[in-house]
């Protein structure tokens, strides 16, 4: 019997608009999206977390994190190293830009084919983006069954996977086959922090382009020296794409226009906390009818 | 051919209500195209439903019944979807952004290879020419949503691929009867000539769904309540205050996360909108998420400490002061003024 699994967690680097604060705010009100953290997309924390689960009840499981983006998304693998991830692939290319969730999600099926996992476990959505589509159209693309809005994996054997879902109004649980695709809530357990030991252990964790910028560093040294300091960096020509697929071209979907929202300035009355006051409201909104 | 789908979702073998917002919307899209409105219905002994998909403005409904189909799984759902716009080749297909919308939208827009927009707050039909290739497009559905948290409101076209598909979440637009009701012609689907027994691979063991209880979205008067409210003993005062003007509760965020409220009073990006007469916003800062769901009420009062919270931004009226003594003054101000 099988008990030892290969699971992949896809996992985003998004700008933090959770908090959008003053600094971040042009003088015209808008966002500034590049005075914004980058940071961990938060399910994809849960996801890695239900990924770390498995591999702490089934030892000799591997959690392989994978991530497309620029180079700078290598900071979620190293992340996820130190919570507990054996390790990574970075998807990076300039063929992948300005993808959308259709040409995203077929560039992480083509990386996720080659890794050849029982199962790939993602978040629900990514908070910039915010469309919750990735995670259902890489499970299509590999034929996989999909089980959206997982909250806790409940059972595992080599036959399958029992799972709860959360929904709107109330929870099923539903049992699918190996090999599929989980797309994790926040509503999930919370990801374990960084491990001290493991910090220093990944610490120098280096994909090939960040150790080439800076060949002289300890970094770039003990790379050299350990595989499992190696991030992998794939290129488009390393998951052989139909490249009419990939990237911008291979979007269906176009932005025709973005607006930054502002808020519309209203001329408010302000009134005082007094008796008078707010009976004098009470009074006009019973006369206009918007009362009563 | 070429007409415009909507997929319907039931629940307690009544159709949701998003559902029949998007046949509302989808009648008037239908219209300005020339082309005819079709619902599909996917489910167990919901023929019975026919009718009132017509009153929304039905041309036509896709029905497909069967034991295995109901509750909703996402493979066997797909795949009848799925071969249902291989037959017909719709021009739009849309459905809710619930968590059955926005499980099955990706799915089939994967499988047709067409492009699928998340959450939208508007639809419009619109012409476009492509800036580089300079090919013009008639016609073609904008997809208004917004993205990055709620700080920009995007625009998104399909331009060649079909169906053009997008989810919109409840609430965001009108559900009204259609002026003249539809045909509900009903085609009956073969559905098991589109699917295959691996479409039924995942079981479903367990099912708790409770029935909605609270219903905010047509409430004409909302009393909100958000951190600012301090505690869940506090909040009761925003229930004082609602059945006092003989309103409903709704909540932000925070007040929710806080546990001051259930998550089905929460109103913004992630919970509800509304547009009600009157929304009374007490101890709620006015975050961006917040207001999206609620800046088109009719007129807004906003209780806050702070004469700089940005909801009094967005406010026709303003009153500065704490809640727990603004609240108790309005309903003195309103037992002694009404009759
Ligand atoms: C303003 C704006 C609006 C947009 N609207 C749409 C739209 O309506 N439809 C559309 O198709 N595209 C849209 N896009 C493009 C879309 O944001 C990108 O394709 C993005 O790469 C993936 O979508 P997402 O961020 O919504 O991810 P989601 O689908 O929300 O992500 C779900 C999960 O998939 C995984 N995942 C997603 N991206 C990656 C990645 N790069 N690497 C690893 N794992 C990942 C993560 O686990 C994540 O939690 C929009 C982009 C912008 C800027
Ligand atoms: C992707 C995303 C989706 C989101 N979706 C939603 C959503 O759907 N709905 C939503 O509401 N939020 C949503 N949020 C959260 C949102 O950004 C805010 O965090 C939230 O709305 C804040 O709630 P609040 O105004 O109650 O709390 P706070 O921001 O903490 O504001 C409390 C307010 O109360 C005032 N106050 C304090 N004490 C008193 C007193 N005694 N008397 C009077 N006033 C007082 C304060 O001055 C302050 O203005 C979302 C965020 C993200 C990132």
């Amino acid at each position: 019997m099988k008990k030892e699994f290969k699971i992949v967690v896809l996992a985003k680097q998004v700008p933090d608009t959770r908090n959008v604060g003053k600094d971040a705010m042009t003088p015209e009100g808008t966002v500034n999206r590049a005075a914004l953290p980058a940071i961990f997309n938060p399910e994809d924390l849960n996801a890695l977390e239900a990924a770390l689960r498995i591999k702490d009840k089934y030892p000799g499981s591997t959690v392989t994190v994978l991530s497309m983006g620029p180079h700078r998304a290598a900071e979620v693998i190293r992340d996820a190293m130190f919570r507990g991830a054996d390790g990574g692939v970075l998807l990076t290319d300039r063929k992948f830009a300005g993808a959308d969730t259709l040409a995203t999600s077929y560039a992480l099926s083509c990386a996720a084919r080659k890794l050849a996992p029982d199962m790939i476990i993602a978040g629900r959505q990514a908070i910039d983006g915010d469309t919750a589509q990735v995670g259902s159209q890489v499970a299509e693309k590999l034929g996989w069954p999909q089980v959206t809005y997982a909250e806790e994996i409940l059972d595992l054997d080599e036959k399958g996977m029992t799972i709860k879902r959360r929904l709107e109004n109330g929870i099923e649980v539903v049992q699918s086959p190996l090999p599929l695709v989980v797309t994790v809530n926040g509503s999930a357990a919370d990801c374990r922090p960084q491990n001290a030991r493991r910090i220093m252990k990944y610490k120098y964790a280096l994909i090939p382009t960040e150790a080439a910028a800076e060949p002289a560093s300890l970094a770039a040294e003990m790379t050299a020296k350990h595989d499992y300091l190696r991030i992998a960096e794939w290129g488009a020509d390393a998951v052989d794409p139909d490249p009419s697929q990939l990237g911008l071209e291979g979007s269906p979907t176009k932005v025709k226009k973005i607006e930054n929202v502002v808020f519309q300035l209203k001329e408010s009355k302000c009134l005082q906390c007094t008796d008078d006051e707010i009976n004098t409201l009470i009074v006009e909104l019973l006369e206009t009818h918007t009362l009563g | 051919m070429n007409n415009l789908f909507v997929y319907i979702e039931t629940e307690g073998g009544k159709v949701a209500d998003v559902s029949l917002e998007l046949l509302t919307k989808g009648r008037e899209l239908a219209d300005t195209l020339g082309c005819k409105l079709e619902a599909v219905l996917i489910g167990d002994g919901v023929a019975h439903l026919v009718p009132e998909l017509a009153q929304y403005g039905a041309d036509k409904v896709w029905l497909a019944e069967g034991k295995e189909l109901s509750p909703y799984r996402t493979l066997p759902h797909a795949a009848i979807l799925c071969g249902l716009i291989e037959q017909e080749k719709p021009q739009i297909c849309l459905m809710g952004a619930t968590p059955v919308g926005r499980d099955l939208g990706p799915r089939v827009s994967s499988a047709m290879h067409s492009g699928l927009t998340a959450d939208c707050t508007s639809l419009v039909i619109g012409d476009h020419k492509d800036a580089k290739t300079g090919k013009e497009y008639d016609q073609l559905l904008y997809q208004i949503r917004p993205a990055f948290g709620g700080n920009i409101i995007a625009t998104i076209i399909n331009p060649d691929c079909r169906p053009q598909m997008a989810t919109v979440r409840e609430g965001v637009m009108k559900k009204e009867f259609a002026a003249k009701p539809g045909a509900g012609e009903v085609v009956k689907v073969d559905w098991q000539k589109m699917t295959s027994e691996a479409d039924f691979v995942v079981k479903i063991i367990e099912r708790h769904i409770e029935e909605r209880k609270i219903n905010i979205k047509n409430a004409g008067i909302i009393v909100a309540g958000g951190y600012g409210m301090g505690s869940r003993e506090n909040f009761k005062l925003c229930f004082d205050l609602a059945e006092t003007l003989g309103g409903e509760v709704g909540a932000s965020r925070a007040a929710v996360d806080a546990g001051f409220t259930e998550h089905a009073r929460q109103i913004g990006q992630t919970g509800v909108t509304v547009r009600p007469k009157l929304y009374i916003a007490c101890g709620i800062s006015g975050q961006i998420q917040h207001t999206a769901g609620m800046e088109d009420s009719a007129m807004i009062i906003a209780i806050n400490n702070d004469p700089e919270a940005p909801i009094n931004r967005i406010a026709d009226y303003t009153i500065i002061g704490d809640v727990n003594e603004v609240i108790p003054r309005m309903i003195k101000a309103y037992h002694k003024n009404s009759k």
